[in-house]
């Protein structure tokens, strides 16, 4: 099948827009299928900030999310993939626009990066961080440079400063855990 | 009881106040949502988890750091009667799909309403603060000691690059949206008032009517809000708001100010007829209310009416939707009846201040 648009290259994505009880399939090369996509987003920003619109606006989030999943796309079928906490299918997520649970964020995380790209303005947290759930950041983070460190040292047989961090991982895997 | 004693009671105590540059501006208003830690987002919620959730925010709305900002009550819609749940929604304090699927909802509120906490609609908590004039920044700041407070209490849900995990990716980051209610008729009877708001969506704010009618907004009412809630700080996103409402302003005083001279006589016309028609009108559907007080509202603030207060429109913008009317003629009143006792309690409102319509 040639891509409806251009009518050159093969189509290669298929995707259902619904707005307003109205139906449109659509068959698109990659590339139209970008243009389409960005056209599709802002689209998506009018009508659900405008009018406010749940509904419509997961309709359209609804067709920005199957866009995604293009055939030969390197990730298990849309009907397949479920969050691995709460069990929400995906293909319920892109109906409701809804998560089931905050694991649903890593579940997903390949499919929401470029969503997110489009609705946000930037896909890093500048704001404010929790005061709890802050210093746990904190502590993770810092776990996450020393396990690097950790693994450079013993790559380079310094096992002193080795066995230093080690004894450091420890006793913040500990206060993570207290 | 006297309308008089009823508005008193009825509408919320922060409605009567007035606020910086509450000519223009009625009300700002910022909500934060917020989810617990391992419990499902409300969509999948069991009853189980629901009830911990509103057991949870109970305990936290009695801890030392909460009890520090005033008394909150804590009710489950369930407890509620719809008439009641649909007046709450009719003054803003919880949302519409919190008062229909009210089988898991509660909401707490202080007691002069400014803070209201919705208990599981789309999110697990979502704090909200409204405030009556310009002052999104005090609306924000005290929405952020709630948080603070109810965070001695509980764990939210957090995640190191994408912040406040949110049941919509709409709200993840800063879990914030920031919203100011303008009233600019001038800006809509000049005909400026499309180009502005395209220009306003161009920074990342949008631009809804009050009742979501698009650019032709009933009663001349637009809420502005931040469309980001990811990738800017809460302080980035009340700043760029407040500069934008600051400029909306200003050119809303400069097209009330040019029709003024231009054309006063068809402003006095138009003004003083809307005003007519409040005062003697036998029916009035709503659209046709929010018109009428839209363009009273501005024959007051350029002083063509006097000896009416101008919470007029704030008041009367809430009193006269339909749970508000049923409650006020304590009986359930089909839409035809609505319009009638709508003109009638309009009527008998403006009787309350002894008016004077200078021409």
């Amino acid at each position: 099948m040639l891509c409806q648009r251009c009518q050159q290259r093969p189509a290669t994505v298929h995707f259902t827009q619904v707005i307003g009880g109205d139906k449109t399939e659509y068959h698109l090369c990659d590339q139209c299928a970008q243009e389409k996509g960005d056209l599709l987003s802002k689209a998506a920003q009018a009508f659900s900030f405008n009018s406010w619109n749940p509904f419509q606006f997961n309709q359209l989030l609804s067709g920005l999310l199957n866009m995604e999943s293009s055939p030969g796309f390197a990730s298990p079928p849309l009907t397949q993939l479920r969050c691995d906490h709460c069990g929400l299918p995906y293909s319920q997520f892109t109906k409701t626009g809804r998560f089931g649970c905050a694991h649903c964020y890593d579940s997903f995380e390949a499919r929401l990066e470029p969503m997110l790209r489009r609705i946000q303005s930037n896909t890093t947290h500048t704001g404010k961080v929790p005061l709890r759930a802050g210093g746990q950041v904190k502590v993770k983070k810092e776990l996450q440079r020393l396990r690097r460190e950790l693994q450079q040292a013993v790559s380079l047989e310094q096992f002193e400063h080795a066995a230093r961090l080690r004894d450091e991982i420890r006793r913040l895997e500990q206060q993570l855990e207290d | 009881m006297s309308l008089g004693e009823f508005l008193q009671r009825a509408t919320s105590p922060w409605m009567r106040e007035g606020g910086p540059q509450d000519d223009i501006v009625l009300t700002s208003r910022v909500r934060i949502a917020r989810n617990l830690e391992g419990i499902p987002f409300p969509q999948l919620e069991t009853d189980s988890h629901a009830n911990q959730v509103i057991e949870r925010v109970a305990k936290a709305l009695n801890s030392p750091a909460v009890r520090k900002l005033g008394d909150f009550e804590l009710v489950r819609c369930s407890d509620l009667s719809a008439l009641d749940r649909a007046v709450l929604v009719e003054k803003h304090l919880i949302s519409r799909d919190l008062a229909e699927e009210a089988r898991h909802g509660a909401v707490a509120l202080r007691q002069d309403e400014v803070i209201s906490i919705m208990v599981n609609e789309e999110d697990h908590l979502r704090i909200q603060c409204i405030l009556p004039g310009m002052r999104v920044d005090e609306a924000w700041r005290l929405a952020n000691t709630v948080d603070d407070a109810l965070e001695s209490e509980l764990t939210w849900a957090f995640h190191e690059r994408l912040g406040y995990l949110t049941a919509c990716p709409t709200n993840v980051g800063t879990g914030i949206r920031a919203s100011v209610m303008m009233h600019l008729p001038g800006l809509v009877i000049s005909g400026q008032i499309n180009r502005l708001l395209s220009a306003v969506s161009q920074v990342g704010l949008t631009v809804r009517g009050l009742y979501g009618e698009g650019s032709e907004a009933a009663g001349n009412l637009f809420q502005v809000s931040n469309q980001v809630t990811l990738g800017e700080s809460e302080q980035e996103i009340i700043q760029n708001l407040t500069g934008v409402v600051l400029q909306l302003i200003d050119h809303e005083r400069a097209a009330r100010k040019a029709l003024l001279q231009a054309n006063r006589e068809a402003l006095e016309d138009r003004v003083c007829r809307s005003f007519g028609i409040l005062a003697y009108a036998r029916r009035m559907d709503s659209k046709e209310t929010l018109q009428r007080l839209s363009d009273v509202r501005l024959g007051i603030d350029l002083g063509i009416i006097k000896g009416v207060s101008s919470r007029i429109l704030q008041e009367l913008l809430v009193m006269t939707q339909p749970a508000f009317l049923q409650k006020y003629f304590g009986q359930e009143l089909s839409p035809g009846e609505r319009d009638v006792r709508r003109a009638a309690l309009i009527r008998e409102r403006l009787r309350l201040d002894d008016t004077e319509v200078h021409g």
